[in-house]
């Protein structure tokens, strides 16, 4: 499965690899909210991330939600240019409230 | 890969064709019912669906002309323009364009022709006549015209900004529909600017019972673009079964918007902070809004109830769920259909039919060897066999069977039109559209039925006013009727006009020396003088019918297809126009007989008796053509003399009694040799001006055998005799 979550000092990162689209939505949720329960900080990388569509910014949206509602913290990193323009064209940057820093990866791809 | 596209682009052309004619059916239907929301939403989905699949193909010319109809008619549906006469005339004209369209663009790949071009244009015009008395009605089509009359006394401010407001509320389905809520987010940027956008997930429920394949979003967007808003809704076309889609163009009325937040499912304080805060309204305009909206008194002197707000807010929700329910139900009928037919290549049911022809030859000549061995078992194995092949006939032929009614129903729309052009209210009333015959028969009536019918609607029924003064009902009706006799199908055209004039008919007649002044025929043979060539005793040509072209072709036609044509009057109450045509062209029971070495084939079905031809009456052959068969005049043929076959005649003969469209006749032969299936093999075309054979069949021992045209043979004895006995009247 695309998500890979590695402990940091009581952080949680996870890394998620792939598409974020209606194909891989099913799975993503499930995955992803059962990591939202654990009670601590995360980071979520998005950096690997190759597509996304509505599906995916759902899940992104209900994550952020549900780590609110367990006050507990998400933060967005590494957004890769598939995530970027999603979060643009809706204007939802704000909403997640993470910098925003374009990956290496990405700048190489430039 | 061209290939399956072109495979798919036939299906393309099918379905179109079939939807178009639905479409047609639809219009004809809600000219009775104009209010049929079902009916209109028929029609809507088949320009819809036309459209959709043609940009899938690229047949631009197609989508460009469909799409102004599909914007009428979803105007229509959302009940933005009424349905009239004049509209529905110019839907019906935009089919049959639409149909053109089909079959040159599509089907032979061409490019319109400058009288299409014209028509085309023409057409446009008219439909933009329904588009624009839309855009000048101000309202956007989501929004309840209804409870926006109630504020236009309280807030009729119009908001400063220049912007378009779209609101979009995508349905749950779009996306497992195969789209994406952003990709019309993407395409709409291409058509303007995005001021601003704000994402709603307020529908976004709790995790556990989030379908992560569902959608749950929507967009307040604010949107500057020179667009007009059939451009901006056509972007958010696909969505909009299921989503709410309102779009409010530049400096509406401050209450649509407030009209706006009120249906959105979302809070009234949420949505009025995020219009405020993308500069759609500014706070001054919400808050006199809103204010206004509360104290505003109701004729009744109460104010707005909240709970009004919510049922209003569930009643669109009800509709939501309505759209999806019927969508549901819609998508189960067409698989339901689907699974129901099959698409076969009609060259695949030739072949077989074609194989069962010759399975039926190759059988007989089992069971004449089975006779001949005079083996019991083999015979019964042989006549098992032979009974079974009889049902393969049956059953292959009944795969071409198909009802009648369709063409039938195609005639809904001529005498729409007609009675138009006529100025005559009439009505067709179709009976037996159950009725089965050949496809092949099927496609061939078309044009015959069209004149007949055409004929009736000029000078069968009378105008409104004639018949007024005759005590008719003003309406006149024009009856199709099909029903089985005796092995072929009969279809009749009534009218309940004014019958022919027979004295008229029998004037001209004998002006142009059809027939002899002296001689007066029953009246049957008066009126069938309608189909001699050149024949019309209309007082008026129009442009219909009365040139005398025509009732002749009409008769050709039909005796092309073995059928025959028959016509009855009564004056003053109408006309009766009876086509008979056989089942099926090609296989028939037949009946064998044989005269000296030839064998001959009459179709069982006109079969009614054999009797034997008694030394007396053989004697008396030689003066008349006529026996007494049970008191009643028999005309007979000697088919040994018809043929001139040569030798004597056998010791003994009989007399076959064939019987066609009322007549009896008998046909002189040597043998009786029984029922045989007969395939029937058409005539070379040296043979087509051959009188009294209309086909030939192979027999089981090889031989070839003839098969008679029995209508022509029995006109021939009837017309014979009744020469003898008119010649016999005049020496008096």
């Amino acid at each position: 499965m695309p998500i890979i979550a590695t402990n940091k000092n009581g952080q949680s990162l996870l890394h998620i690899e792939g598409d974020m689209t209606i194909y891989t939505a099913a799975d993503m949720k499930s995955e992803l909210i059962a990591h939202m329960a654990q009670p601590c900080e995360r980071e979520i990388d998005l950096s690997e991330v190759s597509e996304m569509d509505s599906a995916g910014l759902q899940i992104l949206i209900l994550a952020k939600r549900e780590a609110e509602k367990h006050g507990t913290s998400m933060r967005l990193s590494g957004h890769s240019r598939a995530v970027l323009d999603v979060l643009d064209m809706c204007n939802l940057a704000s909403y997640f409230g993470d910098p925003v820093v374009l990956s290496c990866n990405e700048k190489k791809g430039q | 890969m061209s290939l399956d596209l072109d495979q798919a682009l036939q299906t393309y052309i099918a379905e179109a064709r079939e939807l178009l004619q639905d479409m047609e059916d639809a219009l004809l239907r809600l000219e009775a019912d104009p209010n049929d929301a079902d009916t209109i939403g028929a029609i809507f989905r088949a320009a819809h669906t036309i459209k959709g699949s043609a940009g899938l193909f690229g047949l631009d010319p197609i989508v460009s002309f469909t799409h102004i109809v599909e914007d009428v008619l979803d105007r229509v549906r959302d009940g933005d323009v009424v349905i009239e006469a004049n509209l529905i005339a110019v839907l019906l004209e935009s089919g049959d364009h639409m149909l053109h369209l089909v079959n040159v663009v599509a089907a032979q790949g061409g490019q319109l022709d400058a009288e299409a071009i014209a028509r085309e244009n023409g057409l446009r015009i008219r439909l933009q006549a329904y588009q624009a008395s839309q855009d000048s009605s101000k309202v956007s089509h989501a929004v309840q015209v209804e409870t926006e009359t109630s504020f236009q006394s309280s807030g009729g401010g119009f908001v400063e900004t220049d912007n378009w407001h779209i609101s979009l509320r995508f349905g749950q389905n779009v996306m497992r529909d195969g789209m994406d809520p952003l990709s019309f987010i993407r395409y709409l940027s291409t058509l303007g600017e995005i001021v601003s956008i704000t994402t709603m997930f307020d529908a976004l429920p709790l995790a556990d019972e989030m379908d992560a394949e569902s959608c749950y979003l929507g967009f307040e967007i604010d949107f500057k673009s020179d667009a007009d808003k059939a451009t901006i809704a056509g972007v958010f076309e696909f969505a909009r079964e299921g989503s709410l889609v309102h779009i409010l163009p530049p400096h509406s009325k401050l209450t649509e918007y407030i009209e706006l937040i009120r249906s959105l499912p979302e809070s009234e304080t949420r949505l009025g902070e995020i219009l405020v805060a993308t500069g759609a309204l500014t706070q001054q305009e919400l808050e006199s809004g809103l204010s206004e909206q509360q104290t505003s008194a109701r004729p009744d002197g109460s104010t707005t109830p909240l709970g009004e707000i919510l049922v209003e807010q569930r009643s669109v929700e009800h509709e939501v769920v309505q759209a999806a329910l019927d969508k549901q139900t819609q998508s189960k009928d067409s698989k339901n259909k689907e699974s129901r037919y099959i698409r076969v290549q009609a060259d695949k049911l030739d072949e077989l039919i074609n194989m069962v022809g010759e399975l039926v030859i190759a059988g007989a000549g089992v069971s004449l060897l089975a006779q001949r061995v005079k083996d019991n078992p083999l015979q019964e194995a042989a006549s098992v066999m032979s009974g079974l092949v009889e049902e393969i006939r049956d059953g292959a032929l009944r795969l071409r069977m198909v009802p009648i009614g369709e063409t039938f129903n195609r005639f809904q729309r001529v005498v729409r039109d007609v009675g138009r052009e006529l100025g005559k209210d009439i009505e067709l009333v179709i009976t037996g559209a159950d009725t089965e015959l050949d496809k092949t028969v099927v496609e061939k009536i078309g044009d015959p039925l069209m004149h007949l019918v055409r004929n009736a609607m000029d000078h069968g029924i009378e105008s409104a006013s004639i018949r007024q003064e005759k005590g008719k009902p003003e309406k006149g009706t024009l009856r199709l009727n099909a029903f089985h006799d005796s092995g072929s199908i009969v279809i009749e055209i009534v009218d309940d006009g004014g019958g022919l004039n027979r004295d008229r008919i029998l004037q001209k007649a004998r002006d142009r020396g059809l027939i002899a002044p002296n001689v007066t025929p029953p009246d049957q043979e008066i009126y069938n003088m309608i189909f001699e060539a050149g024949f019309s005793t209309a007082e008026a040509i129009t442009n219909l019918s009365g040139r005398g072209v025509g009732m002749d072709v009409v008769k050709r036609n039909i005796a092309a297809l073995r059928g025959t044509v028959s016509l009855d009057s009564a004056v003053g109450q109408g006309t009766t126009v009876s086509i008979r045509l056989p089942l099926t062209l090609a296989i028939i029971d037949g009946f064998l007989v044989g005269v000296g070495k030839s064998s001959y084939i009459v179709p069982l079905d006109m079969v009614h008796e054999c009797i034997e031809l008694t030394e007396n009456d053989r004697q008396a052959t030689g003066e008349r053509s006529y026996l007494n068969l049970r008191g009643e005049v028999l005309p007979f043929v000697m088919l040994r003399e018809h043929f001139e076959i040569e030798g004597n005649g056998a010791r003994r003969a009989n007399v076959v009694v064939v019987s066609c469209a009322g007549q009896k006749a008998g046909l002189v032969v040597d043998e009786l040799m029984g029922e045989f299936q007969t395939v029937i093999k058409p005539l070379g075309k040296i043979f087509s001006t051959l009188r009294g054979i209309s086909g030939s069949t192979i027999l089981g021992s090889g031989e070839v055998a003839l098969i008679l045209d029995v209508p022509s043979l029995v006109q021939q004895a009837v017309n014979r005799e009744s020469q003898h006995v008119s010649t016999r009247q005049l020496t008096h």
